[in-house]
């Protein structure tokens, strides 16, 4: 069971989506070694279970725990290279922060041409502006860069997905 | 601070043109499971890959809900031997 894991974990796949090549191995690789990480330092940290805190209550603050290491993992295997990766890392790392001291706040001024009304083309502004609100930091990207985003944002996504069923599925044997 | 992601596309200055766009859409469509498989008879608007993808995004924003749950539940279980066996992934 182990070795099919690991197999899976790093089993070479490229993919090319939307002029960028992916390389999905590497990716999944690298995310499943942070999270993997995560998880293992959120199981160490789990206060005695003698605390007042109820169980329940404690799975569901762990549950946000590896939420949020989930997605900051990924943020940290893409890199910085995409916007939305660059974006995720910002929130998620402000919102740790906020939680111990106030940290200084750096902003990141972000080259982004407007595209004109008359590119937008076939494509709906509402549309695009429901996107923006999904993928992390697009609210200032050109609809070339949105759509681009978006589809590494996807990939990547189920990416994570799969490596999570993967542990959690290897977890309940 | 410079753009550390450049495109030609960009600094070009040139205009993105309706056909890029329709190329990325159609790109965007492929990874929609509800939509991949239309063909070109059946031509699927813009406007409807974007909704799709939006619900796609919340699918599996949702799917990373349930499985962190899934995860935390699981950890509350795991004994030290089976945490041995991940951290042995991680050495490699």
């Amino acid at each position: 069971m182990k070795k099919t894991l690991k197999l899976y974990l790093l089993t070479m796949t490229n993919i090319t989506t939307t002029g960028v090549t992916l390389n999905i191995k590497s990716c999944r690789t690298k995310f499943a070694h942070r999270f993997v990480r995560s998880l293992l330092q959120i199981r160490n940290h789990a206060p005695p279970s003698s605390s007042s805190s109820s169980e329940e209550k404690l799975i569901q603050k762990r549950r946000q725990r590896i939420k949020i290491a989930a997605y900051l993992s990924m943020a940290h295997a893409v890199g910085p290279r995409m916007n939305w990766s660059r974006a995720l890392l910002f929130k998620l790392r402000n919102r740790a922060c906020r939680h111990r001291k106030k940290k200084r706040i750096v902003v990141i001024r972000r080259k982004t041409k407007k595209a004109s009304r008359s590119s937008q083309g076939s494509v709906p502004v509402d549309q695009a502006k429901k996107l923006r609100r999904l993928v992390p930091g697009a609210k200032s990207m050109d609809l070339c860069s949105l759509l681009e985003e978006t589809a590494h944002y996807i990939t990547c996504l189920s990416t994570q997905i799969k490596v999570m069923q993967a542990l959690a599925d290897h977890l309940s044997k | 601070m410079s753009s550390r992601r450049s495109r030609s596309r960009q600094s070009g200055g040139a205009r993105i043109s309706d056909d890029q766009i329709n190329d990325l859409v159609s790109k965007l469509q492929q990874l929609l499971p509800e939509i991949r498989n239309s063909r070109r008879s059946d031509k699927v608007s813009a406007a409807t890959v974007l909704q799709e993808t939006c619900n796609y995004i919340r699918s599996l924003h949702r799917e990373v809900d349930d499985l962190s749950e899934r995860l935390s539940e699981l950890l509350a279980t795991t004994d030290s031997a089976q945490a041995a066996v991940i951290r042995s992934l991680l050495s490699q």
